[in-house]
């Protein structure tokens, strides 16, 4: 990729394996559950990243991982080309204020006994202790504008408010630091779909006029859709692609990024109707023993003698995107 | 190829709703959650009631089923063939429940019983409704499963429900749901807590089922997909009240209610090649302890007028299109 600018966040062979106990009382056994095998990639500044993936695929724990919440076992995080990891406590905590992070449960993720314009204001009480009261407010109130909240719901309780409301709140204390990173980690899969929309337009609108790097992670590929420039398919710790918007929702190179897009309902019986043709998908295998070789393998309807020997590395394909199949080029994944 | 539609066979009418209403009584005061509600479900039919969260759709399914938390009181009429559910003693409903009626939940995992093998709990089903022999009890048991595609079934049925799939506890609730070959099943959010790809398969096994057994379904869902899919008839709700209901079609080609126009184009299509925008409803889902005056959509439609000010009667717009709404909606798209 020729991105004149170096990239703001760079991984490096990330894993974060997970130690799980296993067996019986007697034969207690530790197992490592690898929710993060090998996860690379880069960002640039200003860019929004969608990473899509089913339960168990590391998803979350990549996020983690970026915010330096989650110490890996291996490779590493670099952000701004230093190692996150190996900051001190007190650079990383300098750091924090550039790293942000939205959550998927906007409830709960609010302290229901501190008003709207406390939560909204504590990160700043956090890092600039000093700061003037008055300032504080008017900063407050100013990030309560941009989000769409009126200011003067400054001393109302979360739960005053709606899911869509407190996640507006969510965003306000994500962004009063003005972080140059944003992590949203599902964070409209709890809310309903009218008000869905409104928040991926507010943090599409926000990150373009705050030049933010954004992270938007989804269970599903129709709401990253329209917020990311990328988007990453992971399964099971890997990722399986990586592409830019244009090409993944066109022609998704990974029989993984088909079957997540097959298995989209559409909104049109008559396109429903039609899609009468019998499908499995079989089950995710256990993270605690994934298969040899290429993950996916299991599930895959292609899958070869060399998927279960070789990891299939991502490689470009003609287009900007990457794809982390043997037979990428050799199958048609129409023919499903 | 397209397939022909299947329409619904012309049954007799199974589930008759009059003038439902149910109010919850909370410190804030008397909430309506479900405001005279009148649909009917004829034999063989899958009726979807969608809305979002709090326009009472999933408060108008435990109402029928008599689940109503111990704040909550039902007011109207459930006529299941002809029977008032509303006012059934609890020996009569639970007659009712899982032998003629059944219910599946959104969370499969907390559905089932963790300290009971899936073979404990399915048999329990039959010895109790079918008073079964426990081994006839099994060979049916054994073969539901099969039919809800539980691979090794002699296996699997006697572990426990941790050791399945959110998948798979979802199919073993669709079976145990189907063990009494009831007339209705009522699915609330069967979907919603799973993966897409495993929501996919749920949504294929329930159609395959409607298609090869004749039960009617009830489905409660926020998913337009998942509506298209399976329905035949959808009723659209909006803070307890019905505001549309259509044949499916009708819905999804020809909305008219300015409120499910706008939930439609408010769902991320995938298949909209090249379109990355979003269209939200502006606003915030009503408050049901203060609803505006007049329709309750009005504040966020963008259709609104003054007549808006007064409630809009349910009427019937074209044969088997009822709508609450003054604008005739014809022109909305």
């Amino acid at each position: 990729m020729n991105q004149p600018c170096k990239p703001i966040l760079r991984v490096q062979d990330l894993h974060v394996y997970y130690p799980v106990e296993t067996g019986t009382m007697f034969h207690r056994q530790t197992t490592m559950l690898k929710a993060l095998n090998g996860v690379s990639f880069e960002m640039a500044p200003g860019e929004s990243l969608g990473i899509v993936g089913e339960s168990g695929c590391g998803k979350s724990t990549l996020a983690r991982a970026i915010l330096g919440l989650q110490q890996p076992t291996r490779g590493r995080v670099l952000w701004q080309c230093e190692p996150l990891h190996e900051m001190s406590a007190d650079t990383l905590r300098e750091k924090r204020k550039e790293l942000q992070i939205i959550f998927q449960d906007p409830v709960a993720s609010l302290n229901p006994r501190m008003k709207i314009g406390e939560i909204i204001a504590e990160p700043l009480r956090n890092f600039y202790p000093r700061m003037e009261k008055v300032q504080i407010e008017e900063r407050v109130k100013g990030m309560m504008q941009m989000v769409g909240l009126l200011p003067n719901l400054l001393n109302r309780y979360p739960h005053e408010f709606s899911g869509g409301q407190c996640q507006r709140v969510g965003i306000a204390r994500a962004l009063i630091l003005n972080p140059k990173l944003v992590v949203c980690d599902e964070p409209v899969s709890s809310l309903d779909v009218s008000i869905q929309a409104q928040i991926v337009n507010l943090l599409k609108d926000l990150q373009k006029k705050l030049s933010l790097s954004l992270i938007f992670i989804a269970h599903d590929l129709s709401v990253v859709k329209s917020i990311s420039e990328r988007v990453m398919v992971m399964y099971l710790g890997r990722v399986m692609e990586l592409a830019p918007r244009e090409e993944i929702y066109t022609q998704p190179r990974h029989p993984y990024t088909s079957d997540l897009m097959r298995a989209v309902p559409i909104p049109d019986p008559e396109v429903e109707r039609n899609k009468m043709d019998i499908l499995t998908y079989g089950d995710t295998p256990s993270p605690m023993d994934p298969p040899s070789g290429c993950s996916f393998r299991t599930r895959c309807p292609w899958a070869r003698d060399r998927c279960a020997a070789d990891v299939p590395i991502l490689r470009r394909l003609g287009g900007e995107g990457r794809v982390a199949c043997h037979y990428a080029d050799e199958i048609d994944l129409q023919e499903r | 190829m397209p397939k022909p539609r299947t329409m619904a066979k012309p049954g007799k009418i199974l589930l008759e709703v009059e003038q439902l209403e149910v109010l919850f009584k909370t410190r804030d005061g008397v909430v309506r959650a479900v405001n005279k509600l009148d649909f009917s479900m004829v034999s063989g039919e899958t009726l979807a009631i969608v809305g979002e969260s709090g326009s009472g759709k999933s408060q108008t399914a435990l109402a029928i089923m008599k689940l109503l938390a111990a704040n909550g009181k039902a007011r109207g009429s459930a006529k299941f063939y002809g029977r008032n559910l509303l006012e059934m003693t609890a020996t009569e409903i639970n007659e009712v429940r899982g032998e003629h009626i059944a219910m599946i939940f959104q969370d499969p995992t907390s559905s089932l019983n963790p300290y009971m093998t899936i073979e404990e709990q399915m048999l329990e089903i039959l010895v109790r409704h079918r008073q079964m022999s426990r081994k006839d009890a099994r060979l049916r048991a054994l073969e539901m499963l099969t039919q809800v595609d539980i691979p090794d079934p002699e296996r699997r049925i006697r572990q426990y429900p941790h050791e399945y799939s959110g998948g798979m506890q979802q199919r073993v609730l669709i079976a145990m749901g189907l063990l009494c070959q009831p007339e209705l099943l009522i699915a609330d959010e069967p979907t919603t807590a799973l993966d897409v790809t495993v929501q996919d398969q749920i949504k294929r096994l329930m159609r395959e089922l409607k298609e090869k057994s004749n039960t009617s379904i009830l489905l409660i869902t926020h998913d337009l997909g998942v509506v298209a899919g399976l329905a035949d008839k959808v009723l659209v709700m909006y803070a307890g009240q019905l505001v549309e209901c259509a044949p499916v079609d009708e819905i999804f080609y020809r909305p008219r209610h300015p409120y499910t126009a706008a939930l439609l184009k408010a769902v991320p299509r995938l298949d909209h090649v090249g379109d990355y925008d979003m269209h939200p409803i502006p606003g915030n889902p009503p408050n049901l302890l203060n609803l505006p005056t007049g329709c309750p959509f009005r504040t966020r439609c963008a259709e609104a007028f003054d007549a808006c000010h007064e409630m809009p009667v349910v009427r019937e717009v074209t044969p088997g299109h009822s709508l609450r709404c003054h604008l005739d909606g014809g022109a909305l798209k």
